[in-house]
C-alpha cells in the first residue's frame, strides 16, 4: 500500500528536478503548459519535444513509468484525433468518399492536438505529480496563493484541511479493509451479483467508516486545541520554503523556452502549420 | 512531604463537579463529584480507576477542553473557571499543559513525524530555526530521531504515541497528562513508551499526571491516586495505596502481581509484608520468606 507521503503518482527520488521549490514548479507548468499551446511550427513542437524529453530523463524516473501514465488517456486522443480528422475542412481534399472528406489540414491537426495532449500529461507529471510530494504540494499552493488571504480566501484553512486528509487517506484505507474483513467474516459478499447489488453491499462498509471518521475528527479537533492550534494567524512554519539559484535558473529557462517558441511561430512562417 | 514545602501547585482541581449534558430522552449524566485535587511541579501522579470513574473527563478538565459545572481548575495559580477568564487565558494556560491521547492515530495531524512533533511550536509562532532546535532535542528526548523524516502512519503504536509525548516536549511544557495512552498498545510499546514518560519526569522535569488501568503502571509513579465513581477513594504512594488490597477489589480495581502474590500468601498466614512493590522487592521478601523456611525446617 501507498504511504502518506508518496500517495498519488510520486516516484521517490532526488534529481534536480525532484529539489527544486513546489512553487516553481507550479509556476513552470503553467508557463509550460500556455507554450504547448501557443507552439505553431515544426521547429516549435521539436523544441518542446526535446525540452520535455531531456526533463523526463533528467528525472532519472523509468521511462516506463511516463508511457503508463499516458494510457488512461488514450481515449480522450483517439477521440479528439477522429473529430479532427473527420471534421476539420482545409484546401487540400485527400479523401472525397461520399459524405465523407477528409483533408490534409484535418490529419496535421489531428496529430498535433495528440502531441499536445502527450505533453501536457507528460510535462506536467515531470514537474509536479511525479516528483513532487503532495505535502509540498499543499505547501506549495498555500504559499502561492497567498496574496488571497486579502480578499479574505482562507487560504490557510484549505491547506491546513488537505494536509490533514493526506494524513489520514491511509489510516482510513486501512480501517476499510478491516470493516469489510469484519463484514465478510459475518458473510458478506461484495464480489458477486448485479452493479446495484454490489453497490447496496457497500453500504454496511460506509457507515461504520463514516461514523469512525467522525468520531476521528472530534478528537483530533481536541488533539489539535490541546496543542494550541487556532488558525494560520501568529503561525510560523519549521521548514520555511526557499527559493534558490538553481529554481530561478529553471524559472529563466522555462521562460526563454516560451520565447524562442513565439520567435519560431513569427520568423519561421515557411514550414508553420496551418493552424 | 508535605504540601506546604511544595509551593503553589501546578494544577490544582477544587469542589468540580461535572455532567455530560443529556438530551430530551436521557438524563445529564454525572461524572465528577465534588473533586478536590492538587498537583505540584514535578510529581509523577497516577490516576487508577476502572471504566466510567471519571479519570478521562478529569484529563480533558485539567486541559479546559471541557469546563467544569461548578467548582474551579486553578492552573499555576490563575483560577480558569472565574467569570473574567477569556479564551485567551485558557490558550495561555494551555501552552503549559499537554494532553497525549489514546489512540495514538488521532492526535497526529501531519504526515511526517518531524513535521508533527513541529506543529504545536508552529502554532505558537516560534521562530523557524528555535523549531528546528526543539525538534531535534525532543526526538532525541523520545528516541525517535532516527525516524524524523519517516511517515507517521509506517510507525508502531508505541513509536506513534513517542512523537506524540516529542510534540508536548518541543513545546516545553511543564505538565504532560496521559489519557489511557498505552491502552491501545502492545507490551512492547507500553514499555517504550513508560520508559519515555519516566525519562522525561526524571531528567527534564516535566510534572505527570498518568491515567491508566495497569496496576505495573501506576506502580512506577511517586503518587497513586484512586478514583471511583467520580470521587477521589485513594491517595498516596503507590506503597501506601497497594497495601490496600481489599478495598481497590471491593472497587473493581486489581493490585500488582507482585502485590496481589504477598497478599495471598498473608491471607494463608504468612508472615509477610504487603509493601513490595517492585520485582526486585517482592524477590527479596520471598527470600526472606523461604529463608526463614529453611532456617525452621
Amino acid at each position: 500500500m501507498n504511504s502518506g507521503a508518496s500517495f498519488g503518482q510520486y516516484f521517490e527520488g532526488n534529481s534536480f528536478i525532484h529539489r527544486l521549490d513546489p512553487r516553481i514548479k507550479l509556476t513552470a507548468s503553467i508557463i509550460y503548459i500556455v507554450v504547448i499551446f501557443l507552439a505553431k511550427s515544426l521547429f516549435s513542437f521539436a523544441l518542446i519535444l526535446a525540452v520535455t524529453l531531456g526533463l523526463m530523463l533528467s528525472t532519472g524516473i523509468p521511462f516506463g513509468r511516463f508511457i503508463r501514465g499516458l494510457r488512461p488517456i488514450l481515449f480522450i486522443m483517439a477521440f479528439t484525433a477522429i473529430i479532427n480528422i473527420f471534421w476539420y475542412t482545409g484546401d487540400t481534399l485527400l479523401v472525397d468518399f461520399y459524405f465523407i472528406e477528409i483533408y490534409l489540414e484535418g490529419i496535421i491537426n489531428a496529430v498535433l492536438i495528440a502531441l499536445r495532449i502527450i505533453f501536457l500529461i507528460a510535462g506536467t507529471s515531470v514537474l509536479l505529480t511525479y516528483t513532487t510530494t503532495p505535502l509540498a504540494l499543499t505547501d506549495g499552493l498555500e504559499s502561492l496563493l497567498s496574496p488571497l488571504k486579502y480578499i479574505k480566501v482562507p487560504v490557510h484553512d484549505f491547506a491546513m484541511m488537505m494536509t490533514i486528509a493526506l494524513r489520514f487517506i491511509p489510516t482510513l484505507t486501512e480501517e476499510t479493509t478491516k470493516i469489510m474483513n469484519a463484514q465478510k467474516a459475518r458473510g458478506a459478499d461484495f464480489t458477486s451479483g448485479s452493479f446495484i447489488k454490489r453497490a447496496k453491499s457497500l453500504i454496511p462498509i460506509l457507515i461504520p467508516l463514516l461514523v469512525s471518521a467522525f468520531r476521528r475528527a472530534e478528537e483530533l479537533a481536541d488533539a489539535m486545541e490541546c496543542r494550541c492550534y487556532t488558525g494560520g494567524a501568529g503561525r510560523t512554519r519549521m521548514n520555511v520554503l526557499r527559493t534558490k539559484l538553481a529554481d530561478y535558473i529553471f524559472l529563466f529557462s522555462i521562460i526563454t523556452l516560451g520565447a524562442a517558441v513565439v520567435i519560431l511561430n513569427m520568423y519561421v512562417p515557411g514550414i508553420a502549420l496551418g493552424i | 512531604m508535605t504540601d506546604e514545602n511544595k509551593g503553589t501547585p501546578i494544577v490544582s482541581l477544587k469542589n468540580i463537579n461535572f455532567a455530560y449534558p443529556g438530551d430530551e430522552d436521557t438524563p445529564p449524566v454525572p461524572v465528577l463529584h465534588d473533586l478536590s485535587l492538587d498537583v505540584h511541579e514535578g510529581e509523577f501522579v497516577a490516576v487508577l480507576g476502572h471504566n466510567g470513574s471519571g479519570k478521562s473527563t478529569l484529563a480533558k478538565l485539567i486541559c479546559m477542553v471541557l469546563s467544569p459545572d461548578s467548582g474551579s481548575v486553578i492552573v499555576q495559580g490563575k483560577d480558569l473557571c472565574g467569570d473574567e477568564i477569556t479564551e485567551k487565558d485558557i490558550y495561555a494556560a494551555r501552552r503549559d499543559i499537554g494532553l497525549v491521547f489514546q489512540n495514538p492515530d488521532n492526535q497526529l495531524v501531519a504526515t511526517i513525524v518531524e513535521e508533527d512533533v513541529a506543529f504545536g511550536c508552529e502554532n505558537l509562532g516560534i521562530p523557524s530555526k528555535e523549531i528546528r532546535i526543539r525538534v531535534d532535542e525532543a526526538l532525541a528526548a523520545v528516541g525517535m530521531s532516527d525516524y524524523a523524516r519517516s511517515t507517521v502512519y509506517k510507525l508502531s503504536g508505541g513509536q506513534k504515541q513517542r512523537v506524540a509525548i516529542a510534540g508536548a516536549l518541543a513545546m516545553k511544557r511543564r505538565l504532560i497528562v496521559f489519557d489511557e495512552s498505552t491502552a491501545m498498545l502492545d507490551p512492547s510499546g507500553r514499555r517504550e513508551v513508560m520508559k519515555a514518560v519516566e525519562r522525561l519526569n526524571k531528567e527534564d522535569g516535566v510534572t505527570v499526571i498518568f491515567i491508566t488501568h495497569y496496576m505495573n503502571e501506576a506502580a512506577m509513579a511517586d503518587r497513586v491516586v484512586v478514583m471511583d465513581r467520580g470521587r477521589i477513594v485513594m491517595d498516596g504512594s503507590p506503597r501506601d495505596v497497594f497495601t490496600n488490597v481489599s478495598e481497590l477489589r471491593e472497587i473493581g480495581l486489581d493490585v500488582p502481581q507482585t502485590t496481589e502474590l504477598l497478599y495471598m500468601l498473608k491471607c494463608d498466614g504468612y508472615d509477610v509484608s504487603l509493601d513490595a512493590i517492585t520485582v526486585d522487592e517482592c524477590t527479596n521478601e520471598l527470600k526472606r520468606l523461604t529463608g526463614k523456611f529453611e532456617l525452621n525446617g
